[in-house]
């Protein structure tokens, strides 16, 4: 990992990689929405409302997998003092909230034809908002702390804080009595009590909003290096 | 209930938020090259 620590080393890799996970993502969630949208059947209880699951899920998915990022580049920031962590968990910020929003906006959608309400606060969707809440806090510390010329270490400890609510959401449907439904499916157990009909359209739209998440972080990223780039070139040109 | 318009509202949103972050995050990340190459040209 600390190969890459260098700025132009992590450019000249990110540079071709944000084309090719972009395209691919976009190409992939094509393929598997317009098959969820058309093709899946439609579910035995939830009828077609089951289609909001091909978004819902990869959007809560990237919510907590934007944070989980957020605090591996913190710890990688403070621990090893990475040069390129408090980048990386800088532009993982904004699109961890916009997947987090996409999240809580599609579950109310599925939950009024399903549940018959647009919210309510059980362990589930409460800890995903405040997970969103979360995200507005860190988005506006880390700017407050870049205008001050900080190196971000408030924010960095924000990030690894932040990170108590990710097994609180993960267990929240086994720990209370929950309106949400429990765990369907289990990568790392390779468990799935989903129809296969509607498990591949699934895990390919979440395959697909995953590599595109990674292309957007990628062109976060490269441009706030060019930013500071930009910066460092000012301040040598003031001070000559 | 009929589900298509919570179904197609869904889908709108995603579109809306996903499309509007990538643009948006592309614009930035060109906007920020040029800028660092245009000073890169200077003597």
């Amino acid at each position: 990992m600390h190969v890459y620590a260098n700025p132009a080393r992590f450019l000249k890799i990110a540079r071709p990689l944000t084309a090719w996970l972009g395209w691919a993502g976009a190409a992939l969630i094509l393929l598997a929405l317009a098959y969820g949208l058309f093709a899946a059947p439609a579910e035995r209880l939830q009828g077609e409302s089951v289609r909001i699951l091909y978004i819902h899920v990869p959007a809560a998915w990237l919510g907590m997998a934007g944070w989980t990022g957020i605090a591996v580049a913190s710890l990688m920031q403070l621990v090893w003092r990475h040069p390129l962590a408090a980048v990386a968990g800088r532009a993982l910020a904004v699109p961890g909230a916009v997947f987090a929003a996409i999240c809580l906006v599609t579950g109310s959608l599925w939950g009024r034809p399903t549940w018959g309400t647009y919210w309510e606060w059980d362990g589930r969707m409460t800890s995903m908002l405040v997970m969103f809440f979360l995200y507005l806090g860190y988005i506006a510390l880390a700017a407050a702390e870049k205008e001050k010329g900080a190196e971000g270490r408030l924010t960095a400890i924000f990030g690894l804080v932040g990170a108590v609510n990710l097994p609180i959401i993960h267990y929240s449907v086994t720990w209370w009595n929950t309106l949400h439904q429990g765990q369907s499916l289990s990568i790392i157990r390779g468990r799935s009590t989903i129809d296969p009909s509607m498990l591949w359209p699934l895990l390919g739209a979440a395959l697909g909003f995953s590599l595109l998440f990674g292309a957007v972080v990628l062109m976060r990223m490269r441009a706030e290096l060019a930013r500071n780039k930009v910066e460092a070139r000012l301040k040598r040109l003031a001070a000559a | 209930m009929n589900p298509w318009p919570f179904i197609i509202g869904a889908y709108a949103v995603t579109a809306l938020g996903t499309l509007g972050l990538t643009l948006w995050s592309w614009a930035a990340m060109r906007r920020a090259e040029a800028d660092a190459a245009k000073l890169g040209e200077r003597p």
